[in-house]
């Protein structure tokens, strides 16, 4: 159906499933076992590297702010929380979708009626979740605006240096999730849901750590600048 | 005993027929592999070339080189090179070794040829990030090597790049403009590759081990790959942020690690309040680590080697992934050890000393297993077993002055002397240039369907293994006698009597320099003339070796091996054949 998709590709070069790995995979209700997805796996290791970078920032930056008595606090825009709950919202948008999503997927393609309706809500929220970290740049850049405009710039103090670089690239990485929200929905309206659906769940992984971990650079420039 | 059990492949790809997707912009981890090796040998070799030119300036600061003269007038005028583009060289030489050679052929390019084929599989978990980790170190080499060709040449700040010297820019030395930005974003670039790399060897060993594969049957070669990714994983996402913040402070006008008041060429710089010791911790948080990254994935090679040639198990299998294991767990807490002199608080010295002695332990465990392997074995002595003995003498050499300098009190005398230079060229980087070489001789019949010559191989061996400890044996008396390291001439009184223990150094580098071509040729002339390589020249037990020589493009022709039994199977006295593939079913011996 998708032989030309390359993610499909890469799934059936996997040797034999799960029953080689030792101990044994997690079995399903259908008593098959389940193969761990390999994009799922690739996340996980990412998000280590990804919270590994962000330990050294947040070190270098209580380093920094003790090294000596040029740190100099300001008030942050208010637009940040307003950006929080964006975020935050994105997260609860892609549960509602992903759960939609593995409805869909677990009828198989024996009802094509009954998937409809479900499928396009689950495209439907995707797509809310993809614009609504979309926004959430948008509010990003905002605020560098507003503290543009109070003469705050990259280099005037070391509090606003580590706030810009926090703030671009978490930005980044969240650029890269909405990139792989994009591939999926482009996917699963190729399929209509009833091919595999691999990739969902590295993804949505991806998003709420991304989510998560702004939570956290938000706590600590709030308690930090 | 080579029938390969195995259950019928899911799905058989075929292989690209373009040149460009075949050879350049390949999937396929093996010339992937390839790919890393010849990117390491290109940057061993200008390596070894500025190790050359730094050893004749040492011993005869005042012989003009002429094609340095061409190379570098600034530089070398009339091919006398000036201190500072010693320190040019200094800084090219370690960044090459360390990043492009020593990080990319033991665990790069050996790791992407074999860890795929030694648990199973076809390929790694995500092929394209594969090619594009390569790729993207290729990129890193290209702007590193594009600082000799600026105005102002290479950095003069060292491979560690220590700030404020690496972060304030043109005022500061030559160099440490554009030259300085280049090894920045080259180094950023590779922290990226890094980690893509690292990722694949992660997720391809937890994923993708076929049938039987468990982990205790993996080989201590993919054992020690696998430590090693993880470590790299934590390592290089630690230096990328510290790459960012030091670029910031050069292009962007921040202070993170240049303190206020710093006047340079009688310039106030325009920076406050930054902490030099801030990139010092940054960088060595990384930086000891690497020292892991470059040695663990050559013990992994010796230990795989070593048991085929003594033809009796390894001693204490999992003795040895578990010392692999606390490596890895304790390189993340000794990196203050690099800093002892550096101001930091006494007492962090104190702390830092103690995990570091503790460190040794679980070396020294290895080394005793891998030296118990050989006792009472019938050693077959091929180029790759004297490799691999060669290996455990420069590991202990190299590793016996590391019990000196973790006690704070020595390395106080020690620090910055040839002692220092002595000690990690053995333990990191000879010893692991020698775990290359055994992978080498041991693997090239597999990559390349021919077998090296042995002869060449022995010469090679035996001048190589002299001539490292013609060059690295008297450092340390040097070190000793208070000889200070990056200097580029001795000119002082204390200094000028050692003048003849360099020039002995310079000319045992300049030979032992010299016989690594014995091995450049062998490499070349075996590619295309060495006798045909059967599948299993060796009678190892691995997978690699139950596939032909070179395998299939999916390895294992069409087919996924079943695994009935670990690695470490020689020496069996009641079958026929002294060994069993992980593939012989129980009941088949």
């Amino acid at each position: 159906m998708n032989s030309g998709d390359q993610i499909d590709v890469k799934e059936s070069r996997v040797p034999v499933g799960g029953e080689g790995r030792l101990p044994a995979a997690p079995v399903t209700a259908s008593g098959v076992l389940r193969r761990p997805e390999r994009s799922e796996t690739g996340v996980w290791i990412g998000i280590a590297a990804i919270s590994m970078s962000f330990a050294a920032f947040t070190s270098a930056m209580i380093v920094r702010q003790g090294a000596s008595a040029d740190w100099r606090h300001f008030e942050l825009p208010r637009i940040l929380y307003l950006n929080t709950l964006i975020l935050i919202g994105s997260s609860v948008t892609l549960r509602m979708a992903c759960a939609r999503l593995a409805f869909v997927a677990g009828l198989g393609s024996e009802a094509p009626d009954a998937a409809r309706k479900p499928f396009l809500d689950g495209i439907y929220w995707m797509y809310v979740t993809a614009a609504l970290g979309a926004l959430f740049v948008v509010g990003q850049v905002l605020a560098w605006r507003d503290l543009v405009a109070q003469g705050l710039f990259l280099a005037t103090n070391p509090s606003c240096s580590f706030f810009y670089v926090f703030t671009a690239l978490h930005g980044l990485h969240l650029l890269g999730g909405i990139g792989g929200l994009t591939y999926i929905i482009r996917k699963l309206s190729k399929t209509h849901g009833t091919a595999h659906t691999s990739g969902i769940g590295a993804v949505s992984v991806y998003w709420h750590f991304m989510d998560g971990l702004w939570v956290y650079l938000f706590l600590l420039l709030a308690m930090r600048t | 005993m080579h029938d390969v059990s195995s259950l019928p492949a899911t799905h058989a790809h075929t292989p690209p027929t373009g040149f460009i997707r075949k050879y350049v912009f390949s999937l396929d981890h093996k010339v992937i592999g390839k790919q890393y090796y010849g990117l390491a040998l290109a940057a061993v070799f200008a390596g070894m070339v500025l190790s050359w030119l730094m050893r004749i300036h040492l011993a005869w600061p005042a012989w003009p080189i002429p094609l340095l003269g061409k190379f570098s007038a600034v530089g070398a005028p009339n091919g006398v090179m000036t201190p500072e583009y010693y320190l040019s060289l200094l800084t090219m030489h370690g960044t090459l070794m360390v990043f492009f050679v020593l990080t990319n052929a033991p665990f790069a390019a050996f790791g992407n040829y074999f860890l795929p084929i030694q648990i199973g599989a076809e390929d790694m978990a995500f092929p394209r990030f594969n090619m594009m980790s390569f790729w993207t170190t290729f990129a890193a080499f290209l702007v590193m090597m594009a600082s000799f060709f600026v105005s102002d040449g290479p950095p003069i700040s060292g491979w560690t790049a220590y700030a404020p010297l690496s972060a304030v820019g043109k005022d500061a030395g030559p160099g440490l403009a554009m030259g300085q930005n280049l090894w920045a974003i080259s180094i950023a670039i590779f922290c990226i590759a890094s980690l893509l790399g690292a990722l694949n060897f992660i997720a391809t060993t937890l994923d993708l081990r076929t049938k039987g594969m468990s982990l205790a049957r993996m080989p201590f070669s993919t054992w020690a790959w696998f430590v090693t990714s993880v470590i790299a994983l934590l390592a290089f996402a630690v230096l990328l942020p510290a790459c960012i913040l030091l670029i910031l402070d050069r292009v962007a006008g921040t202070s993170f690690f240049i303190p206020a008041g710093l006047v340079l060429s009688d310039k106030l710089q325009p920076h406050s309040g930054g902490s030099p010791l801030l990139w010092q911790h940054l960088f060595w948080f990384f930086g000891h680590p690497e020292v892991y990254i470059a040695i663990l994935p050559s013990i992994g090679i010796v230990a795989h080697i070593l048991p085929v040639f003594a033809r009796k198990p390894l001693l204490g299998p999992r003795a040895l992934t578990g010392s692999m294991i606390a490596i890895g767990f304790l390189s993340y807490m000794v990196w203050g050890h690099h800093m002892f002199v550096s101001g930091m608080n006494p007492f962090s010295a104190n702390f830092f000393s103690v995990p570091t002695l503790v460190i040794t332990i679980p070396a020294t465990i290895m080394t005793l297993l891998l030296i118990g392997t050989v006792y009472g074995a019938r050693l077959r002595f091929t180029t790759p077993a004297l490799f691999c003995l060669g290996f455990i003498s420069v590991f202990i050499s190299g590793g016996i002055s590391g019990f000196y300098l973790a006690q704070p009190s020595l390395d106080t005398y020690l620090h910055a002397t040839y002692f220092v230079v002595a000690h990690f060229h053995f333990v990191m980087a000879v010893a692991s240039i020698f775990g290359v070489f055994a992978g080498s001789y041991f693997w090239f019949p597999k990559m390349f369907g021919r077998m090296m010559s042995d002869t060449l191989g022995k010469w090679h061996f035996w001048l190589t293994f002299l001539g490292v400890y013609c060059v690295f044996m008297p450092m340390h008396y040097l070190g000793l006698a208070g000889n200070v390291r990056r200097y580029s001439a001795f000119v002082d009184d204390y200094l000028a009597p050692l003048i003849p223990v360099h020039r002995f150094i310079t000319i045992a580098a300049l030979l032992t320099g010299g016989a690594q071509f014995i091995f450049f040729w062998n490499l070349a002339w075996s590619r295309f003339r060495g006798p045909i390589a059967a599948d299993n020249p060796w009678e190892a037990t691995s997978l690699e070796w139950s596939t032909t020589s070179p395998p299939p493009f999916d390895n294992f022709g069409g087919k996924h091996p079943v695994v009935y039994r670990g690695p470490n199977e020689y020496g069996l006295e009641e079958s026929g054949a002294d060994y069993a593939m992980q593939t012989s079913p129980p009941n088949n011996n």
